[in-house]
């Protein structure tokens, strides 16, 4: 009886366990701890820290966001406000709770920043800071920072300049160190602080995202002149406004470790 | 409240222009124009794509001129069986042709079209400002920017994207070329032309079929698989030939968007008669070949006296026979011999002392035994392949889409074998079809013995699946001694 009751005891334990591992799993995965170089931040071009965070495995789909808006109504396309979300938002729905033919486990785009942020404070998380999503995105399969292998760059390079890759489903990439899905291949994403690179700092004061980002301007405070798929995302950033929306732009959420 | 103001502004507006001009009636002086005036006509641009040129606008006044610019990132063929994804101004490689003339006021709408993956923004030459409008039309996917600028300077120039990383997006076709005429305009011509050289890196090498990708690497180290006119192979050739008559005058806006490379322009069979060097308004005369800066634009004329096809090359020559930087312009009309008279004579030459001299030759070495075997026929027939044959039709017998037709496989070849045998002796130009592609070029003559010819075609007709014709010295002299006749 004592045996047995031990080993029940142990079961449930194990169970419980592995059910509250699983929840978390199924949805985020830990990014650790860790130090690298962004292409643009740092003033002095060293190292910033990333303390660890959480981060979702997949970006938001169009089920989930539109579970999202029969709960949220004003964020709905028909009532959001001019100043949180252009007239693109989700412009690809059929209508306010409809997302027609379009692919449900396919990312959801055409969001607005704040679109987006509110989404992630509505399941108790945020949006992934910038630093955060790059230090998540430096990794391929096997490395923590393959930023300086051939074949991860080329890999997303070559999707840069695919066309319509918006309405697969999400998952279908490769799975970096990390548990990740999609960081590269199906769209592009939001982060927290999109827009803060080139605006604050004493050394670079009086340049605006524009300024810097054109022709040889953008190498001036770059870490890495080889690393043509950053510049990319960093252009792409640097020309949004908060209640603009893309076709290829959607976003995934991220939270702190307690 | 907001209309309200408005319209007791513009009430002040009318009394001012109207005292004004009773200022101006007693004075009885017409008014000068003055750049601070609001120029009077606003005007939608004309755009078009390559090679066309949109119609001279110098014959009206300065206005305000508003070109659409629609960015958009599309698909498209670098040769027969090769794509690419190209990122256009207008959806052209290059861009649509903008024509302005000198105090234009242009307000430029830059439109990204929201299925763009890419932010872009245009930097043109034109502009005087910072960043040539670049940092004031960084546009995102679904968006449009809009800024203005005055033409300042007349001349020809370069527009392309600069959006980071700049080298990548120009790569990728974004360039184009915009007119500032002077006042009174360019001379008129018979013939306006757009021609614009670029050079593109891809993943597989020259020809290598399948979508292609943009090659980091091989665009760092200035090593491009293409070098081309107007966005891809051929553009210029076959049914897309530019067309004159002889007498008239043609003009070619000439640009290099680059990235790397820099262009010595020439036209094969003519002299420019005045090139506007480097676009600008310097005049020189009497030009064979004229060198056009990555990111710089020349304005070429010449009046085409003769008729007959005259090739546009980057005389960088290996750029036009391997990479594809060739165009053809076609000149129809009557001949005039007095300016270039053909072949008149065709001879024999037999210099000084008789007969071509030979070098000794070791008496040890046996005179080659010309009874040989078919395989070492065909040895031999591969060495002279590689060193006469090649260059044009390739290792594998290839040749080189739309400029020099193939042999491998080739039904021109297999159909008649003194055919064959004729065109390595005479040589050969006009059009022929080869593989249901038509060619249209030339193929000289070759200084080659009957062995020679024998064992090469041998060669040719034993490799790359043709029918395996043996072609022996006796059949190539009959086709020699037929041509004498």
């Amino acid at each position: 009886m004592y045996k047995g009751d031990k080993k029940a005891f142990f079961l449930l334990l194990f169970f419980l366990l592995f059910v509250s591992l699983n929840a978390q799993n199924t949805k985020m995965v830990l990014i650790k701890k860790g130090s690298f170089v962004p292409l643009y931040g740092d003033v002095n071009k060293k190292s910033v820290t990333i303390d660890a965070f959480k981060m979702d495995i997949y970006p938001v789909t169009n089920e989930e966001y539109l579970s999202f808006l029969k709960e949220k109504a004003s964020y709905r396309r028909s009532v959001i406000k001019r100043i949180f979300a252009d007239i693109s938002y989700l412009e690809y729905w059929k209508n306010d709770l409809d997302y027609g033919e379009n692919n449900g486990k396919a990312p959801v785009t055409n969001v607005s920043w704040f679109a987006a942020k509110k989404y992630c404070e509505y399941k108790g998380k945020r949006l992934p800071a910038l630093d955060e999503w790059e230090y998540a995105a430096m990794a391929d399969q096997k490395h923590r920072d393959a930023r300086t292998k051939v074949a991860y760059n080329n890999d997303i390079l070559g999707w840069y300049e695919k066309r319509n890759t918006f309405n697969r489903s999400v998952g279908q990439t490769c799975k970096n160190y990390w548990g990740l899905y999609d960081m590269h291949g199906l769209i592009w994403e939001w982060t927290f602080d999109f827009n803060s690179i080139f605006l604050s700092g004493e050394s670079r004061k009086d340049r605006n995202t524009d300024v810097s980002l054109f022709c040889g301007g953008a190498s001036v405070n770059a870490t890495d002149l080889m690393n043509y798929a950053a510049f990319m995302r960093y252009a792409f950033r640097s020309s949004l406004k908060a209640n603009y929306s893309s076709r290829n732009l959607g976003f995934r959420c991220a939270c702190d470790v307690k | 409240m907001k209309t309200k103001r408005e319209s007791v502004k513009r009430i002040y507006g009318v009394i001012l222009i109207v005292m004004i001009v009773m200022i101006g009636c007693k004075e009885t002086t017409p008014a000068k124009e003055h750049n601070s005036v609001a120029l009077p006509e606003k005007i939608i641009a004309d755009l078009t794509p390559p090679p066309m040129v949109p119609k001279p606008v110098a014959n009206r006044k300065a206005s305000k001129l508003i070109v659409n610019m629609e960015v958009k990132e599309m698909e498209g063929q670098m040769v027969d069986g090769v794509t690419y994804v190209y990122w256009t101004f207008g959806g052209s490689v290059p861009g649509s042709f903008i024509r302005t003339r000198i105090g234009d006021e242009v307000e430029f709408h830059l439109k990204n079209h929201p299925n763009n993956k890419l932010p872009h923004n245009i930097d043109l030459h034109a502009v005087t400002g910072s960043g040539g409008g670049a940092t004031s039309s960084l546009v995102a996917p679904g968006h449009e920017k809009v800024f203005d600028f005055k033409c300042l300077n007349t001349g020809l120039y370069v527009y392309h994207c600069a959006t980071a990383p700049v080298g990548m997006h120009i790569a990728n076709g974004m360039y184009g070329l915009i007119l500032v005429e002077p006042e009174g305009g360019l001379p008129a011509v018979d013939r306006e032309y757009y021609v614009m050289q670029g050079d593109f890196y891809t993943k597989g090498n020259y020809g290598e079929p399948g979508i292609q990708t943009f090659d980091m690497k091989k665009a760092i180290r200035e090593n491009p698989d293409y070098v081309v006119f107007n966005g891809k192979v051929g553009a210029l050739t076959g049914d897309n030939v530019l067309r004159a008559n002889v007498g008239e005058t043609v003009r070619l806006f000439v640009g290099n968007g680059g990235p790397n490379l820099v262009s010595s322009f020439h036209v094969i069979g003519e002299i420019f008669d005045r090139v506007h060097i480097e676009g600008g308004s310097v005049i020189n005369k009497d030009i064979q070949t004229t060198l056009i800066p990555a990111g710089g634009a020349a304005i070429v004329e010449f009046k085409v006296d003769v008729p007959g096809t005259f090739i546009l090359v980057d005389h960088s020559i290996f750029r036009a026979f391997n990479k594809g930087a060739l165009g053809m312009l076609k000149v129809d009309g009557p001949e005039d011999k007095t300016i270039y008279s053909g072949t008149t004579q065709e001879g024999v030459y037999l210099p000084e002392g008789g007969t071509i001299q030979h070098l000794p030759t070791d008496k040890n070495t046996p005179k080659k035994n010309r009874v040989q075997t078919l395989d070492a026929r065909i040895t031999a027939g591969k060495n002279i392949y590689s060193r006469t044959c090649l260059p044009c039709h390739q290792s594998e017998g290839q040749g080189v889409v739309n400029v020099f037709p193939p042999l491998a496989k080739s039904d021109y070849l297999n159909k008649d074998v003194n055919r064959a045998i004729k065109t390595v002796l005479n040589g050969l130009s006009g059009t022929i079809t080869v593989n249901e592609k038509t060619y249209n070029n030339i193929m000289t003559s070759l200084n080659l013995t009957d062995d020679e010819i024998a064992d090469v075609l041998t060669y040719v007709y034993d490799s790359w699946n043709n029918n395996k014709t043996n072609v022996t010295a006796a059949m190539v002299k009959e086709q020699k001694t037929k041509k004498k006749e």
